[in-house]
């Protein structure tokens, strides 16, 4: 038995949150009395595959496919499937992200398997198999009971410690027959920047909404953002405003994020934009109205005008760093 | 000619205040406003205009949805907004495997060729029930999609990765699963759509026998969060001080 993991490769490289992955999946299976066992699937190098033992993964299964480079759901369903079934495993985890929210759905019913998405525990109770998930964007959590023997879960980012645990891992490679036939989808065009910082990825985020006025005052933005090197996000008006991309724009019909530090400058605190950013660790809002929801939502707050305020910010960040 | 589906789910508002009843386990939803899911209402947007911009290539748009009569006029609201047809699989929509079980009954027996799914209902922010059905029609998925455009009878999607976007094809029939970006604003009912939304065809079909894999067991709202601490605009060198020393993320 064990629990299997699909850990995800960015260009042939894992992040934070494949080891947080890991560091999950070895607590459950600590629970069970099993053991961890990762599948990686793309152009992964022995030696970045050995990163995962640190966080207690046993066995790394790898599967190198050149056609298997960018996700094709039937596909990867298919190998995720395989592995199950050589690794005998109970309990599937993937990361609540792009990826995972493409591949879970269809290892559930491929599998007959309960899917509990956007869990952010480990689980209360094995047997029932009992789990804490997030709903309303975070405004409640929900406990999920999974009834089938196998169970798939997907992890909401940034809800568990990384935790140290060398392991020695044995990698081995998986091979599972793909024909042209089971590729059901062709990628005619990729376009993406690799050394951008991700949003998704970030630590820490600064911010922008309305209140900042116009996409002449970004500056102070992304001059704060560099210092820090944080991602930068904005608020829903802002983008359809065009001041910013859309990719940047937090909340409920935007991107989901939950990092360290959120910076919020001249954002109100919308219900709607809270649901992005409400599982940040520590949020920090920098608005002139005192009343503005966001400090009800926030750890710190200035009371202030952003174009003052943010230079400041900027000035003191800059003396902090010269004195560390 | 291309027929396409809409799956839409009933949720409460965006703004709802979220409450509980019968000791946590049920959601209290007195005075609670029902809407369409926001992903599915954009979704619904973008179908109808691909029927406008190509009104002989697409013959029609269907949504369906799976729930008791009391969410009827969320699916009236989509016709309202230019659906032709509408189909209710009278079943609660207790799990997601259950839910994408009923309607991939309604796609078999009408040979749908482009579904509709959004990204997730945001109630329970599941992510769930486009990619099941897809697998249990065992017909491709594409997920976090921002674009469906028709080629002649070619579909492109384009669907958002980290840090960027792919450009895909996919052959009919297929589920798209989309996001934010697949249309720019939900189309607004005009008072003719409100019309004749009245005379158009609400087929409501009984659900099949199906399992339901996971079952929720009751709900819990977040733990208070500790005040704001208000840091003086004078003196902001205090706020770096605090987010160094105290919360320890800087
Ligand atoms: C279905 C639906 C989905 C939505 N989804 C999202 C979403 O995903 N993300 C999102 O962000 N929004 C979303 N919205 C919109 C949301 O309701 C708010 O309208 C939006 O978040 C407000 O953006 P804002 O805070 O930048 O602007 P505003 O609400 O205009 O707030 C600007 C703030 O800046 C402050 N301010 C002004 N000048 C200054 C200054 N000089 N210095 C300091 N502070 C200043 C003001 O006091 C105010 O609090 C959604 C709405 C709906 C209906
Ligand atoms: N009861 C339902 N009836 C029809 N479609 C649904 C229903 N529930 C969910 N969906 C569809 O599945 C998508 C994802 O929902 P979920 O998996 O519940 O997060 C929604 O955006 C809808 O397109």
């Amino acid at each position: 038995m064990s629990v299997l993991v699909y850990t995800e490769n960015w260009d042939g490289k894992f992040k934070k949150l494949t080891f947080e992955l890991i560091s999950y999946a070895n607590e459950i299976a600590k629970k069970l009395n099993v053991d961890v066992t990762a599948l990686s699937i793309g152009d992964v190098s022995d030696e970045e595959l050995q990163k995962l033992g640190k966080y207690g993964a046993k066995k790394v299964l790898s599967v190198k496919d050149a056609r298997l480079k960018n996700l094709e759901n039937n596909a990867y369903t298919s190998i995720v499937s395989k592995a199950v079934v050589t690794e005998n495993a109970s309990v599937i985890v993937l990361s609540n992200n792009y990826t995972g929210k493409a591949l879970a759905p269809r290892l559930s019913v491929r599998l007959k398997a309960g899917l509990a998405s956007g869990v952010v525990e480990l689980p209360s109770n094995i047997e029932p198999f009992v789990i804490k998930k997030k709903l309303f964007s975070g405004k409640a959590f929900a406990n999920v009971c999974v009834k089938t023997p196998l169970k798939v879960l997907t992890l909401f980012q940034n809800s568990f410690e990384i935790k140290i645990s060398d392991n020695n891992l044995s990698i081995q490679n998986l091979s599972v027959e793909i024909n042209d036939s089971d590729i059901k989808t062709s990628i005619l065009d990729v376009n993406k920047q690799t050394n951008k910082l991700l949003l998704t990825d970030a630590d820490i985020v600064v911010s922008g909404g309305r209140g900042m006025k116009g996409p002449e005052n970004w500056w102070a933005i992304e001059e704060l953002a560099t210092l820090l090197d944080a991602a930068t996000a904005c608020s829903r008006p802002v983008s359809d405003e065009g001041w910013r991309t859309h990719e940047e724009h937090t909340g409920q019909t935007g991107k989901v994020i939950a990092p360290n530090l959120y910076i919020a400058c001249g954002i109100s605190g919308a219900i709607q934009h809270i649901a992005g950013v409400s599982s940040s660790k520590c949020i920090v809002a920098i608005n002139k109205d005192p009343e503005a929801p966001i400090f009800e939502v926030a750890d710190y707050g200035i009371v202030g005008d952003v174009m003052t305020v943010l230079p400041e910010l900027i000035n003191s960040v800059k003396e902090f760093k010269n004195s560390i | 000619m291309i027929k396409i589906l809409v799956c839409i789910s009933n949720v409460p508002d965006t703004t709802t205040k979220i409450k509980f009843t019968n000791n946590n386990k049920t959601l209290d939803n007195t005075g609670t406003q029902w809407i369409i899911n926001p992903w599915d209402e954009l979704a619904l947007t973008r179908a109808i205009e691909m029927k406008e911009a190509a009104p002989g290539a697409v013959q029609s748009v269907t949504v369906a949805h799976v729930g008791l009569a009391d969410s009827e006029p969320t699916i009236r609201k989509a016709l309202a907004m230019g659906a032709d047809d509408a189909i209710r699989v009278n079943a609660t929509a207790n799990d997601s495997y259950s839910v994408a079980v009923q309607l991939s009954e309604v796609v078999k027996n009408n040979s749908f060729d482009i579904i509709l799914c959004g990204i997730e209902s945001s109630d329970y922010n599941n992510s769930t029930v486009g990619g099941m059905l897809s697998e249990i029609l065992g017909i491709p998925s594409v997920s976090s999609v921002s674009n469906v455009t028709l080629e002649g009878d070619q579909v492109k999607l384009k669907r958002e990765i980290d840090g960027g976007f792919e450009t895909i094809s996919v052959s009919n029939p297929f589920v798209a699963i989309v996001q934010k970006g697949i249309a720019k604003e939900p189309r607004i009912p005009s008072m003719r759509g409100i019309m004749s939304a009245r005379t158009k065809t609400l087929q409501v079909l009984e659900g099949i026998q199906t399992e339901e894999l996971v079952e929720y067991v009751d709900f819990v709202l977040p733990s208070a969060k500790s005040s704001c601490k208000k840091i003086d605009p004078e003196n902001v060198k205090e706020l770096i001080n605090l987010l160094h020393n105290e919360a320890k993320v800087i």
